[in-house]
C-alpha cells in the first residue's frame, strides 16, 4: 500500500517547525506504524535528507516512550494501543496522514516528533511514592492487602506514562496520569501515612509544571493506551480536597489515629 | 590477568552473613564524600542508585532513555522467584540455589547462586513496602505461579507485568531520592567511555543526546547495569535502543568478559513477517500449559491449519519428549522449532513458524476459560498479527531474548577493573549457561537493593582516594576519543544506513552463532564479522551533525560496538567445545540430540581479556566447583 505523510518537522526546541510532505510507498499491511517510518527514513538516508526523529525503545506497548499523534489521535485510530503497537492494516492504500508530535504547554517539542516529558518525573519525585527504605520492609505477608484493593491498584499502576492523556486534552492536562499514581498507591494500606501529603504535593506540582485543569471531555480516557479510566481523577479530586481541607497539624492527627 | 573470586570460606549457607560482618564499613558521617556513578536504571540501576543515595553517598545515575522509568526490565511479564514457601509446598532458599545451578546446567558459582537465593525473600518484602501491586488471595495473603518447569510454587506476579511493577517501584524510591537532591539523575545521556586513573574506575564520559554536549563526570567508583546484548542479533525481545556500548567500552579499557557465547532464545515469540521488522514479541511461555506445538508432516504444506487432517499432523515435542512434551525447556523447545522449520515443514509465509494450537484446549475448557487465563496475551497476538487465535491457530518462533554472559565480576560484583561494578543482566552472573523464568528480575534487584549497597562500602573503607577533577588528563582524553569517533561517523558519508550493517549483522549471528552452532559455522561467522565490519567503517551513512539529537548517529555507535561484540561471542562459542544450557555445538550431542557437556574440560568459566584491536583477546578461565549440588545430566524424556 501507499500512503501520504504529512509530519512536522522541527529542528529542535526553539526553531519553528513546519509539516513536510513524504510518500510511503510499498508499505505492507503487516509493518507497525513505526516500522513504515523505519522505511521512510532508511528512504530519506539514501537521499541524503535527515530522517524523522521519533521516540520509541521497546516496541511491545509497555515503556512508554512511544507516541505520535496520528490524524489528530494521540497513539492513532486503535483502541488500547501505543503507537508501536499500531500496525499499518488499520489504514487503508492511498490514506493521508497527518503526524504530529504531543501538543501541551508543558511537553516542549525538542525535535520533530519527540517532546520533553520530564515534568511527569518531576511530579513523581515531590510525592509519587512510598517512603521504604531498602531494608526496612517487615514480611510481605505482614500487609494484608484485599485481592479487590490489589486489583484497583493494579489498574491505576498500569499507566506507562506516555503523555497521551496530556495529548489528548484540550487542557494540556496531566490529571490522569497523576491520578493514576494517586490511586495505585492509594489503595493500598503501605500508601496511607504519606495519602494526604501526596495528593498535596504532586498536584502542586502539576499545576507549577504548566499543566492545564481538568473539566471532564473524557479525552484522556479515550486515548489511554492502558484504559486508565476517568473516575480515577474523581479519586484524585477526593484526596486533594480532604488534605487541604485541614490543617497541616489536623492531617497529621488523622493519619495517626487512622 | 588474575581472576580472582574472592569467595569467602566456610559453608555456603554462612558465606554472605560471614562476609558482610568481615566487610569494612563506611562511617555515615563519611558516606556523602563519595560519588557513585551508576549507569543504567532499569531494576538493577535504579534499585542500586536509590539504595546507596538513602545510605548517604552522592549518586549520579545516567539512561539512555527520557525517563529511567523505560528501562527494558519493564517489559518482563512473568514474575519473580522467591524461597519464601509460602505455598507450604516445600521450597526453601536451598531448593531455589538448587533449582538455579541445576537450571544453569551447571555452569555458575554456587556461592553467588546461592547469596541470590537468600536474599530473594528480602526482595518481595522490599518491593511489597514499596507498593508494588502484587497479585493477592482473598484472605489479602500474597498468591504465587509456578513457572519454568519449577516443582514449587514460588513466583510472584503483577498480571503480566510484573517487571513494569517491580521496575516502578525501584524508579519511585530513585525518584524520591532525586527529589531529596541525593541522586542526580541524567536522562537522554549515553556512555562513551569509561575513565581510569591510576588503574581504577573513576568516571565516564558521556554524550548529552539532546545538545551532544561530550562531557566526563569524575566519581569515586562505577556501577554499570546496562542490561544485556542480545540486540547483537538485530532481531530480538529487547528494546531497540539496548546495547552493548558500556560493558564494551569497560571490557576495551581492561574488564574481563565472562562467557559472551551465553544467549537465551526464547521459544514462543510472535514470527518475523517480512525484512521490515524492527523487533519481535514475546508471547508468554505460560501459553505451553494449554497450547499444542506442531506442524504438518509433509514438507511445503501450504494449506490453511484447518484443511490439515489430524493424521498429517507432527506434534514434535510431544512425539520427541512424552514425558514433558510441550512443556520442553526453552532450549530444547526453541532447538527443535528450528529443526522442523530447516527441514521445511514451518508454517506461514516465510516457512519460519510453528503451529501454536489451543483448539484441544477449546473443548476441553471451554473458550471462556481460555479467555480468562490468557486473554490477554491472545488480544496482543490479534493487535500485532491482525490474526485471532480463537479461531486459527497462533505462529511461533524462537528468538533472542536474554544474555547470561556479561562482565565477569567476582563475588563481591566488582569486575577485573578496581572500582567498577557491574549489576543485573550486564554481568556475567548467577544465571551459568541458561537462565530459568523469573530469576532475571530476582538477580537485578538482589544486585542493586541487597548485594552491591555492602560490597562497594568495603571497597572505599579499604582504598584510599586522591580527589580529581574532570582537567585531568585520562577525562581530558576520553572526551576527545568520543569527538572524534562522533566525527569519524559523521565524515564517511557512505551508501548503506546503520540500520542495515545492523540487520545484516545479527542474521549472521543468528545463522551461526544462534540455536545451533557448529565449528565450521562459527568459522565462517569470524571471517564474515570482520569484512562487515570494515565495510561498516567505509561506507554508512550518517547525516546530519553531533551537535543535536542525531538518532543515526547513537545508532551507528551502538552497532559499531556490537560488530565487535558478535566477533567476540563466535570466538567464545568456538573455543567451547562442548554443549551446555544455552549454548549448543551441534558435534556434541548425545544419539537422541540432547547438549553433551564436557565436565572434564569445561567446568569453567572462560573470561576474556582484551589484547588490542587487530589482536586475539586472550581467554582466561575461572574453574567451577560444584561442592553442593553435583554435576548430573539434564534430561527430559
Amino acid at each position: 500500500m501507499n500512503i501520504t505523510l504529512h509530519v512536522w518537522r522541527q529542528k529542535n526546541r526553539n526553531a519553528e517547525g513546519a509539516f513536510v510532505t513524504y510518500q510511503a510507498r510499498d508499505i505492507s499491511p503487516d509493518m507497525s506504524f513505526l516500522e513504515m517510518l523505519d522505511v521512510v527514513n532508511e528512504g530519506l538516508i539514501l537521499k541524503g535528507e535527515e530522517p524523522i526523529a521519533f521516540d520509541h525503545d521497546c516496541r511491545e506497548g509497555i515503556c512508554g516512550q512511544c507516541g505520535v499523534v496520528v490524524n489528530g489521535s494521540p497513539h492513532g485510530p486503535r483502541k488500547a494501543t501505543t503507537t508501536c503497537q499500531l500496525h499499518m492494516r488499520s489504514f487503508k492504500d492511498g490514506d493521508e496522514l497527518t503526524l504530529e508530535p504531543w501538543r501541551a504547554n508543558a511537553f516542549p517539542v525538542i525535535k520533530d516528533l519527540i517532546v520533553d516529558r520530564g515534568a511527569f518525573d518531576r511530579i513523581i519525585a515531590v510525592g509519587g511514592f512510598i517512603t521504604a527504605p531498602t531494608g526496612n520492609a517487615p514480611d510481605g505477608n505482614a500487609i494484608l492487602v484485599p485481592k479487590l484493593a490489589a486489583d484497583r491498584s493494579m489498574d491505576a499502576a498500569a499507566c506507562i506514562g506516555c503523555g497521551a492523556c496530556v495529548a489528548a486534552c484540550p487542557n494540556g492536562s496531566a490529571m490522569l496520569f497523576v491520578a493514576a499514581k494517586i490511586t495505585h498507591l492509594g489503595y493500598l494500606p503501605q500508601g496511607q501515612p504519606e495519602r494526604d501529603r501526596r495528593a498535596l504535593a504532586m498536584v502542586a506540582r502539576m499545576d507549577e509544571e504548566g499543566f492545564g485543569t481538568c473539566t471532564n471531555h473524557g479525552e484522556c480516557e479515550a486515548a489511554c493506551p492502558k484504559e486508565i479510566p476517568i473516575e480515577f481523577i474523581a479519586r484524585m479530586n477526593r484526596d486533594f480536597l480532604k488534605a487541604a481541607l485541614f490543617t497541616p497539624a489536623e492531617r497529621a492527627a488523622a493519619s495517626d489515629g487512622g | 590477568m588474575e581472576l580472582k573470586s574472592n569467595v569467602p570460606a566456610g559453608p555456603i549457607e554462612q558465606k554472605w552473613t560471614k562476609h558482610k560482618f568481615e566487610m569494612k564499613l563506611v562511617n555515615p558521617a563519611n558516606k556523602r564524600k563519595y560519588t557513585v556513578i551508576v549507569v543504567g536504571s532499569g531494576l538493577a540501576g535504579a534499585s542500586a542508585a536509590a539504595t546507596l543515595a538513602e545510605l548517604g553517598y552522592q549518586v549520579k545515575c545516567y539512561c539512555y532513555q527520557d525517563t529511567p522509568r523505560r528501562a527494558h526490565s519493564i517489559a518482563a511479564q512473568g514474575g519473580i522467584n522467591a524461597a519464601k514457601n509460602y505455598q507450604n509446598d516445600g521450597d526453601s532458599v536451598f531448593r531455589l540455589f538448587y533449582d538455579t545451578v541445576k537450571g544453569g546446567d551447571f555452569r555458575s558459582r554456587e556461592s553467588n547462586v546461592h547469596r541470590l537465593a537468600e536474599v530473594s525473600v528480602n526482595i518481595i518484602d522490599q518491593c511489597v513496602a514499596q507498593g508494588v501491586p502484587f497479585a493477592r488471595e482473598y484472605g489479602g495473603m500474597l498468591s504465587n505461579r509456578s513457572f519454568g518447569g519449577a516443582q514449587v510454587s514460588r513466583t510472584f506476579y503483577a498480571r503480566g507485568q510484573t517487571g513494569q511493577q517491580l521496575l516502578l517501584g525501584a524508579y519511585q524510591a530513585l525518584e524520591r531520592q532525586i527529589g531529596l537532591g541525593a541522586v542526580k539523575m541524567f536522562t537522554r545521556h549515553e556512555m562513551q567511555e569509561l575513565i581510569l586513573v591510576d588503574g581504577r574506575a573513576r568516571g565516564i564520559v558521556t554524550r548529552d543526546m539532546i545538545s551532544g554536549k561530550i562531557e566526563s563526570h569524575v566519581a569515586d567508583a562505577v556501577v554499570l547495569a546496562t542490561g544485556g546484548y542480545a540486540s547483537v542479533f538485530y532481531l530480538s525481545t529487547n528494546a531497540k535502543g539496548c546495547n552493548t556500548t558500556a560493558i564494551w567500552r569497560a571490557y576495551k579499557k581492561g574488564a574481563a568478559f565472562g562467557n559472551p557465547c551465553y544467549t537465551q532464545i526464547h521459544p514462543t515469540c510472535i514470527p518475523v513477517t517480512g525484512e521490515h521488522q524492527s523487533k519481535l514479541t514475546l508471547m508468554s511461555e505460560s501459553l505451553r500449559n494449554d497450547g499444542r506445538i506442531w506442524v504438518p508432516k509433509k514438507k511445503g504444506d501450504t494449506r490453511s491449519p484447518a484443511q490439515i487432517p489430524e493424521a498429517e499432523r507432527d506434534y514434535y515435542l510431544e512425539r520427541k519428549y512424552p514425558s514433558y512434551g510441550n512443556l520442553a525447556p526453552r532450549d530444547i523447545a526453541s532447538r527443535a522449532a528450528k529443526a522442523v522449520c530447516d527441514e521445511g515443514r514451518g508454517v506461514g509465509s516465510t516457512g519460519l513458524g510453528v503451529y501454536l494450537d489451543f483448539a484441544d484446549a477449546f473443548q476441553r475448557l471451554g473458550v471462556d476459560k481460555i479467555r480468562e487465563r490468557y486473554g490477554n496475551l491472545f488480544d496482543m497476538y490479534e493487535r500485532i498479527t491482525g490474526e485471532n487465535p480463537y479461531q486459527v491457530p497462533m505462529r511461533i518462533y524462537p528468538a533472542a531474548h536474554y544474555v547470561m554472559g556479561g562482565l565477569w565480576v567476582d563475588y563481591n560484583l566488582m569486575s577485573t577493573i578496581p572500582g567498577l561494578f557491574v549489576l543485573g543482566e550486564a554481568n556475567f552472573s548467577d544465571h551459568g549457561a541458561n537462565r530459568l523464568g523469573a530469576s532475571a528480575l530476582m538477580q537485578g534487584l538482589a544486585d542493586g537493593y541487597f548485594i552491591l549497597p555492602y560490597t562497594i562500602g568495603n571497597y572505599f573503607a579499604s582504598n584510599k582516594f586522591e580527589k580529581l577533577s574532570d582537567t585531568h588528563t585520562a577525562y581530558k582524553s576520553g572526551e576527545s576519543s568520543t569527538a572524534a569517533r562522533v566525527q569519524k561517523f559523521l565524515s564517511i558519508n557512505g551508501q548503506r544506513t546503520v540500520d542495515s550493517f545492523h540487520r545484516e549483522l545479527g542474521g549472521i549471528m543468528w545463522d551461526f552463532c544462534g540455536m545451533g552452532r557448529t565449528e565450521k559455522g562459527l568459522q565462517t561467522a569470524l571471517q564474515k564479522i570482520p569484512t562487515l565490519r570494515e565495510e561498516f567503517w567505509k561506507n554508512v551513512r550518517v547525516l546530519g551533525t553531533g551537535e543535536e539529537i542525531n538518532q543515526s548517529l547513537e545508532k551507528a555507535g551502538r552497532v559499531a560496538d556490537f560488530l565487535e561484540l558478535g566477533e567476540l561471542m563466535c570466538l567464545d562459542a568456538l573455543e567451547r567445545r562442548e554443549s551446555c544450557g544455552g549454548h549448543f555445538r551441534e558435534e556434541f550431542q548425545t544419539a537422541d540430540g540432547e547438549a553433551l557437556r564436557d565436565d572434564q574440560n569445561f567446568t569453567h568459566v572462560a573470561a576474556w581479556e582484551f589484547a588490542g584491536d587487530a589482536k586475539k583477546p586472550v581467554r582466561h578461565v575461572e574453574p567451577l566447583a560444584f561442592e553442593n549440588v553435583h554435576l548430573a545430566t539434564r534430561s527430559y524424556k
